[in-house]
């Protein structure tokens, strides 16, 4: 099909030209899904070694509420978040709505539950693997913590990774509280969006390597630590 | 070996088992065992599958908590301070994700011995200093299982438990571990082994504690428990007979 | 419950100032945005009173709907009928008149209805439904949404009876409303803005045009204080004067695409 030739000739162009408008909306993507993955992950870890760590009667219930929160359909989230900060909404007198900072909030409980139910996984495993160990030695639970995450840290990057994953391509919940404003909210997903809407289809397949190149980099990533982990045997 | 750790260490022997009792899943596992362990020496803990060694010797570390009855000692109850003094060694080691020297030293720095050194010099003598940064997961099971004899005698315990540590290993490992076993016990540190074979619980036995289903068969001093065994259990099991 | 947490704690680290003073949100279509007008006046709107205007582009229903909200300081859509509501309801002064484009029936050059060069729209559009022609709706409440539906119903035709048949609903905005009617080869009424704008044609082309009833008029209005207290009246206000100054009028008819004028001022 040449809609890909032109579509890669119209990526690379734009970036060949580092393109002030892209770089904009690249730059603005990334400072999003990462202000975002920083909150999660703040909220995110401590929540998921507190499951894998200790047995209470919720515990099992909380891991499956937030197993299922991983597939949050973002619209819905990003409905939730426009309802609470609309003007009319509980939280309209902070005016976040149609700022970076609501796509941020929309992310976050986007992807908090992905580093809950994920680090919980892994970190419960190693607790698996380690508690007998540590308890025989009479280690402090804090002492233990750390060594888990110290231990753990490549499948912990590799979480953290999937989450950020999973913020940057995102569309439905940062279009709905961004607005897709110009020069203000308008991030490469809703410019996708909105090319598409255009009819402008080669530069929205364009803009889509663009994403996927991104995309590919940070798996990339992800495989080379996986690599480096299993070299140094800590797997 | 004299006391790195610094640590006033409390006497903690002998230990006195009395009347304890576990039940796992209504099947009573241990069944009002009672016994004094001495203070020195190396006591063994034999007995056919499931007659509740590995269980036993857990609750003596505080592992496992009895249901009734109650452990002393030097008659003082069970406490983290006790427990810190005592080192145990699993069937499989649980090895952390890093290297030879990181493993000793994460157990080294939990009490307080901090310079590398002295777990270099631990290294050594269990013959595994050449592989210090190596990863430590990918050792042969052997260098595992000494990798944690290692672990458990640089905090200087004044009980040493092992569970079976030597099933399965290379002879040269066992001896490693036998040899560096008989020094310590030596210089008086209590050793307390779970084991199947008979001919290593010939070769460092001082007593034995023979268990069936749960209960204390026989508690003879070594000589005489490989010679003539009193209890019916521990002639049919020292025959090969006794399967369960 | 967690997640009101998880939003509390969001919310508390990203409490602070939203926009600079001298902003104001406008809440519009698509129809406008898409088409590029916005791109072409808001800069001299910039240049000439300082004001940084930024635009939500969504269907008319969603654009009215906001502005109730209260998450806008100007409205700017093309729903007569809603916009006489918003005003009914208080939610602002006045509407103003800024201008108007017409809409057009696009259609497929093989033209199974047979309905190219038609003069009669209600006349074409029955010809779609005898025919059975795929028709594809934008389905989604927008202004152009309702438009269609008044003239299916001055056509005497009940379109909605067939959904899902040949009458296709997207649920969508304008421009994926019109990559879906050329992706199934449907006929879709459109503004001839986002048509004249969109740049996925395919063999599609304008079919019918030019008839009275496809005019389509645009209104302004200023989000009332009173309903919405953090509206920027003073700028927005500024805002509405400039559109519908002679310099606003006249930068409006200069704005052109491929060398036609798409919309026409009528401000009084």
């Amino acid at each position: 099909m040449p809609i890909y030739s032109e579509s890669f000739a119209a990526a690379f162009g734009l970036l060949a030209s580092s393109d002030q408008d892209l770089m904009e909306i690249l730059a603005l993507s990334i400072n999003v899904s990462l202000a975002s993955l920083v909150l999660s992950c703040v909220i995110g870890l401590p929540i998921g070694a507190f499951l894998a760590m200790r047995h209470f009667p919720m515990r099992d219930f909380l891991v499956g509420v937030f197993n299922a929160m991983m597939g949050l359909p973002p619209v819905v989230v990003g409905l939730l978040v426009y309802l609470h900060l609309s003007r009319s909404g509980p939280f309209g007198w902070l005016g976040l709505l149609y700022t970076p900072q609501a796509m941020v909030i929309a992310q976050m409980i986007l992807i908090t539950p992905i580093i809950i139910a994920l680090s919980c996984q892994v970190l419960e495993d190693l607790h698996e693997d380690y508690k007998d160990f540590f308890d025989s030695l009479v280690v402090p639970k804090r002492t233990a913590l750390l060594a888990y995450i110290i231990d753990a840290r490549y499948s912990l990057m590799t979480v953290i990774l999937a989450g950020f994953g999973r913020a940057i391509s995102e569309v439905g919940a940062v279009i709905i509280v961004g607005g897709n404003i110009d020069h203000l909210t308008r991030v490469m997903t809703t410019a996708i969006a909105l090319e598409t809407s255009k009819g402008e289809l080669a530069m929205a397949l364009a803009l889509g390597f663009i994403l996927l190149a991104i995309s590919l980099a940070v798996n990339f990533l992800v495989q080379w630590l996986k690599a480096s982990a299993r070299r140094r045997a800590y797997v | 070996m004299s006391n790195q750790t610094g640590m006033v260490q409390r006497g903690l022997m002998p230990i006195t088992v009395q009347n304890i009792t576990l039940t796992l899943n209504e099947r009573m596992l241990i069944d009002d065992l009672s016994c004094i362990i001495k203070s020195d020496g190396m006591s063994v803990i034999m007995g056919p599958n499931g007659a509740g060694k590995s269980l036993f010797m857990r609750c003596l570390h505080g592992l496992a908590k009895p249901d009734m009855g109650q452990i002393l000692y030097a008659d003082t109850p069970l406490d983290p301070l006790i427990r810190q003094q005592q080192s145990l060694v699993f069937q499989t080691p649980t090895i952390l994700r890093r290297t030879v020297l990181a493993n000793l030293l994460f157990v080294a720095r939990q009490r307080g011995i901090d310079d590398p050194k002295i777990s270099m010099d631990y290294l050594a003598q269990l013959q595994l200093d050449h592989l210090a940064q190596h990863p430590a997961r990918l050792l042969s099971g052997g260098e595992k299982q000494r990798l944690a004899l290692a672990r458990a005698l640089i905090i200087n315990p004044a009980i040493l438990f092992l569970d079976e540590a030597t099933s399965n290993l290379d002879p040269a490992s066992i001896e490693t571990i036998e040899t560096n076993l008989q020094s310590v016990s030596k210089q008086g540190m209590k050793i307390i082994l779970v084991t199947h074979d008979i001919g290593q619980a010939k070769r460092l036995a001082d007593d034995v504690l023979f268990l069936h289903h749960g209960k204390l068969a026989e508690h003879s001093p070594a000589k005489s428990f490989f010679q003539k065994p009193k209890s019916g259990a521990a002639k049919a099991y020292l025959a090969g007979k006794l399967v369960l | 419950m967690k997640f009101a947490i998880l939003f509390a704690a969001g919310a508390a680290c990203l409490a602070t100032a939203a926009m600079a003073d001298s902003t104001i949100l406008v809440q519009s279509t698509t129809s406008t945005k898409n088409a590029g007008l916005y791109d072409y006046i808001l800069p001299m709107v910039k240049a000439d009173t300082g004001i940084t205007v930024n635009v939500v582009a969504v269907g008319t229903g969603a654009a009215i709907k906001n502005a109730m909200n209260c998450d806008g300081d100007v409205l700017l859509v093309h729903s007569r009928k809603r916009e006489n509501q918003f005003v009914a309801a208080g939610y602002a002064k006045q509407r103003y008149d800024v201008m108007y484009n017409d809409f057009v029936v696009i259609g497929p050059a093989n033209d199974p209805a047979g309905i190219d060069g038609a003069k009669d729209i209600t006349a074409a559009m029955v010809k779609i439904a005898v025919s059975k022609s795929k028709f594809a709706s934008r389905g989604d409440d927008s202004g152009t949404h309702s438009k269609e539906k008044s003239l299916w119903a001055m056509a005497k035709v009940d379109q909605a009876a067939s959904s899902g048949d040949w009458y296709r609903e997207t649920g969508s905005g304008m421009g994926a409303t019109l990559n879906t009617a050329v992706g199934m080869g449907a006929y879709a009424l459109s503004d001839r803005a986002s048509w004249g704008a969109h740049a996925n044609k395919a063999d599609f082309k304008i079919m019918v045009e030019g008839d009275q009833r496809l005019f389509n008029p645009y209104g302004v209005m200023l989000v009332d204080s009173q309903k919405c207290p953090t509206v920027r009246s003073k700028e927005g206000q500024i805002f509405i004067d400039w559109l519908i100054s002679a310099k606003g009028q006249a930068a409006i008819a200069s704005f052109k695409l491929e060398g036609k004028q798409l919309f026409f001022p009528n401000a009084e």
